[in-house]
């Protein structure tokens, strides 16, 4: 008999051998373990199986019901943004020695691994301009809430305070992460389009472990890093900034304006929008507290002829160790996105990011301008990256839907999660032509009036 | 040719660059005008100037130092390192699937969320579960996605005092890990001298202070919990929940399913059981499945149909709100997906026909060499080490000896509770001359044991590099590159 399954090697002649060496007939007589009275008696009632040239065209099919980036110009930000991707990025993430591979665990046949995230590690300090960072995280919002736990456990204090001009699927994440490890999470409210630094004066006490800020903020503006850092520094709270790594390519290091941890989503540097996932959290931090990061570490060191290797370290941190008394329960990273993003910024270089980072201001401030030009209000009162808020006078619902039929993809909704209707999140990365940018900006006009 | 031994800092010079991207066609925009001089960059990026070969160059060099599932065995245990298919890639890189954005219209995402739908209702059935949520990242984000819902169904049962996580002493670390950061406190529960939960010491162990008990089945010595109806009418009766680690669901796929089995929340390892790629650590994902009384405390958003059409809904008050951003993993899910759709239910079943086949088949050839502390086995086994290590040769030293025969070695040292343990793992895609080929090799190390020590304790002889001092990495962590002063 021939086999039916491609993955599956064993002929009816292995299975008799590997059953003769057992004693057994039949591989039913492995199972007669599970009592009887549990045993699915039909099978799995699941779609029967799809030979591969069927199944790649039904799935064809299913991806063509989605509108994707390269049909329509796409105008959305809000955390997940289309940048330009290197072709050499997936050339490499798609060697099977990279995405195939376990963890890391052992590290004479893992250099290569092992080696990459080191590099990895490296290119996040010198964009964060923190002293470590880990191997990733799950991404940028789960990342944020782990470091307001390291926080909370670091200080021995009882809460932190996050800005409303955090990511709010970021915000609800650390609700969700505060509630198991029993800390409170105050927000704080915005002066317009940043962190309202009177209130945050008012709020900040002797129980808060950390202020959370994000660098550009969710609306795209730049808050002031250094002027939190002194409010911080007055009740001895950590300043933890949630950072979109692009962006600190012009932007001062987070770490050289006294950040005690830097998080963010290495999304917008070689991994594709993809629906929100799987992207790659980062995670970097002061020497100080290296020992107290989640996460894996990959550290330098030698072998017993004095060679350089890499090896996973501190593992004293990890869950596997600590179990019950772990404060984290990280026990993977995004290794393989994390490759494409060091990937990614090998091939963008100290230049290319530059040059990259900043087309996304340009454009960004060439489509502010050419809306205010047009009668749009934009909102945004300090100076903005890549994004910004635009004043309609209609719901962004019913105006994206008529950006739709111009074959245009457009802002976020902040009516969504901010309660301000009629206020469209936009953004503009350097992917988006002059030309495009000049449609969108009549479309939007005609939308609006029409 | 000679060993590529440089970082990537290390190569390249001033000035080479390996991107491309057009010139700006608007204004440009100074800096100084725009932003405050204290909030921009005042040192630039070191980040790497090399050509695009030779960073393609540094890369395949890298690759080449890295022993991935078509280099070879590769026998994890519980890791389940089966092959990851190559239709699963192609349709993961669709322009469709990675080109789309989260907060796009609902209307112009239903293949997406579709697809989402479907796999959530498959997981189900494979699950024996009500419905299943796709958004966890990993397995420990399962468990603790999944202690939070027991967490918050006990809250709003008024029932706060439900503040213990039982976890059998053979269990992974993430359980008590994760139930410790959804803020409950452990309670360790032995195993009997069969490997199996001790169903007496789990009598005594709960009470009207049980939340839930986190078991794994088959377990972790790859041994089916056959008194698991007991064991959940112990857990049910004392009010307490019942959680299925899915990291051993390989022996299990079409036999039966947790929900048959008594258990009320599931998670799945997308990148064990569903043969999606491990990604030298990750993406992977980790879905949960409930029973429908726990239905309401499901993440949001839920993906859920209206009639014919796909779509998010994030109105269910009694979530426990969002654990991951967006909606999960989302290329690893149409992986999974591509690959239950290559399988069906005749295919899923004979999955486990051969996984839990191969497990024993190897075991019983292991079994004269080593200490094999039980006797049978699901999909994969444990041996100790224990006969060795009287002639001074550690479980370790044996591992580094298989790296020398193209082996990748087990997961060695856990389960904790078995001494100088290796946990074996063959997986379903791997045919019988590479298991007898392990076996030979393994056999051939005991032998040396016995007769030459020393080959297996100075080993790896063949690898790139020997072994390495952890200790001094701990010691002094040097975790990233430092240009040199003198530069």
């Amino acid at each position: 008999m021939t086999n039916t399954y491609r993955y599956l090697p064993d002929t009816e002649q292995d299975r008799k051998e590997m059953l003769d060496f057992l004693n057994l007939s039949s591989t039913e007589e492995l199972f007669k373990v599970i009592p009887e009275e549990l045993r699915l008696k039909d099978g799995l009632n699941i779609p029967a199986a799809d030979p591969e040239p069927v199944l790649m065209k039904k799935m064809q099919k299913l991806a063509s019901r989605n509108i994707n980036a390269d049909q329509y110009p796409i105008f959305l930000g809000a955390g997940i943004y289309d940048h330009y991707i290197p072709s050499v990025v997936k050339h490499v993430i798609s060697r099977q020695e990279f995405y195939t591979a376990y963890t890391p665990y052992q590290p004479e046949i893992s250099q290569g691994e092992l080696q990459a995230i080191f590099e990895f590690q490296t290119m996040v300090c010198e964009l964060t301009g923190m002293d470590v960072a880990n191997s990733s995280m799950y991404d940028g919002p789960t990342s944020l809430a782990e470091a307001a736990s390291l926080a909370v456990a670091s200080k021995r204090r009882k809460k932190v305070l996050v800005s409303k001009a955090v990511h709010p699927e970021a915000r609800a994440i650390l609700d969700t992460v505060a509630r198991g490890q029993e800390y409170g999470v105050e927000e704080v409210d915005l002066a317009t389009d940043i962190t309202d630094l009177e209130k945050l004066k008012k709020q900040i006490d002797k129980d808060t472990a950390a202020v959370i800020v994000q660098y550009p903020n969710f609306f795209g503006s730049i808050e002031d890093l250094a002027e939190i850092r002194k409010i911080a520094d007055e009740h001895g709270a950590m300043m933890i900034v949630s950072s979109n790594p692009l962006a600190l390519a012009v932007l001062q290091a987070p770490g050289k304006l006294g950040a005690d941890i830097v998080v963010g989503d290495m999304q917008p540097l070689g991994i594709p929008m993809a629906f929100g996932g799987p992207s790659c959290g980062y995670f970097a931090t002061t020497k100080k507290l290296m020992r107290k990061m989640p996460g894996r570490i990959v550290g330098e060191t030698v072998d017993e002829n004095g060679k350089r290797g890499f090896v996973l370290t501190l593992q004293a941190r990890e869950q596997h160790i600590r179990r019950e008394k772990a404060t984290s329960n990280i026990c993977s990273n995004q290794a393989l996105n994390a490759l494409a993003s060091a990937v990614c910024m090998s091939a963008l270089g100290k230049h290319g990011i530059r040059k990259m980072a900043l087309q996304n201001i340009e454009k960004a401030d060439y489509a502010a301008k050419a809306l205010q030009n047009k009668g749009f209000a934009v909102l945004n009162t300090a100076p903005f990256f890549n994004e910004f808020v635009v004043e309609l006078s209609r719901p962004v619902k019913e105006v994206n839907e008529r950006l739709l039929k111009e074959g245009i993809i457009g802002g976020y909704d902040l009516g969504r999660d901010y309660g301000l209707e009629n206020h469209m999140l936009v953004a503009v990365t350097e992917q988006r032509t002059k030309e495009e940018i000049d449609r969108f900006v009549e479309a939007l006009e005609v939308a609006v009036n029409g | 040719m000679a060993e590529y031994n440089k970082l990537i800092f290390e190569i390249g010079r001033p000035g080479r660059v390996a991107y491309s991207l057009p010139e700006s066609d608007v204004d440009s925009v100074d800096l100084e005008e725009k932003l405050p001089k204290h909030l921009i960059r005042d040192e630039e990026v070191n980040l790497p100037e090399v050509s695009e070969l030779e960073l393609m160059r540094h890369y395949v060099a890298l690759s080449k130092k890295n022993f991935g599932v078509e280099d070879g065995f590769y026998p994890l245990g519980s890791c389940t390192m089966k092959y990851n298919p190559k239709i699963n890639e192609d349709v993961a890189s669709l322009p469709g699937f990675t080109r789309i954005h989260p907060y796009q219209p609902e209307e112009t995402v239903q293949g997406a969320l579709e697809l989402i739908y479907n796999l959530q209702e498959e997981l189900a059935v494979i699950g024996g579960m009500d419905a299943v949520t796709l958004q966890p990242a990993a397995g420990a984000q399962g468990e603790w996605t999944g202690l939070m819902i027991v967490k918050q169904y006990f809250e709003e049962r008024g029932e706060d005092k439900r503040t213990k996580v039982l976890v059998p002493d053979s269990a992974h670390g993430t359980n008590p890990a994760s139930a410790a950061v959804a803020g409950f406190d452990v309670v360790t529960v032995p195993s009997n001298d069969q490997g199996l939960v001790d169903l007496e010491e789990l009598k005594k162990a709960v009470g009207d202070d049980t939340a839930a008990f986190m078991l794994t089945n088959p377990n972790t010595l790859g041994l089916f919990e056959k008194e698991i109806k007991e064991i959940a009418e112990v857990v049910h009766e004392a009010g307490g929940l019942l959680y299925y680690d899915g990291a051993n669901a390989n022996a299990i796929l079409g036999k039966t399913t947790p929900g048959l089995m008594g258990f009320d929340i599931v998670h799945f390892n997308l990148h064990k059981t569903f043969s999606t790629p491990h990604g030298g650590g990750g993406p992977g994902a980790g879905p949960v499945g409930v029973k429908e009384f726990l239905i309401p405390y499901l993440p949001v958003p839920r993906v859920e149909k209206d009639g014919d059409k796909f779509v998010l809904n994030s109105d269910h008050p009694s979530s426990i709100g969002r654990v991951k951003g967006f909606y999960g993993n989302f290329l690893i899910l149409v992986r999974a997906y591509t690959y239950i759709r290559t399988m069906g239910t005749e295919g899923l079943n004979e999955v486990s026909d051969a996984a839990v086949l191969h497990a024993n088949y190897l075991r019983k050839k292991l079994e004269p060499y080593f200490e094999s502390p039980y006797d049978n086995c699901m999909h994969e086994f444990v041996l100790s080490g224990s006969r060795q290590k009287k002639l001074g040769v550690r479980t370790v030293d044996m591992a580094k000896r298989l790296l020398d025969h193209g082996f990748h070695p087990p997961t060695v040292y856990f389960p904790l509770i078995v001494d100088e343990c290796m946990m074996i793992e063959p997986t379903d895609t791997e045919s019988k001359e590479t298991l007898d080929a392990f076996a030979e090799a393994m056999i051939q190390i005991a032998k040396e044991v016995e007769e030459n020590p020393e080959v297996v304790l100075e080993a790896p002889h063949n690898t790139i590099v020997g072994r390495l001092d952890e200790v001094q990495a701990a010691r002094k962590p040097i975790v990233r590159y430092q240009k040199p002063e003198n530069e």
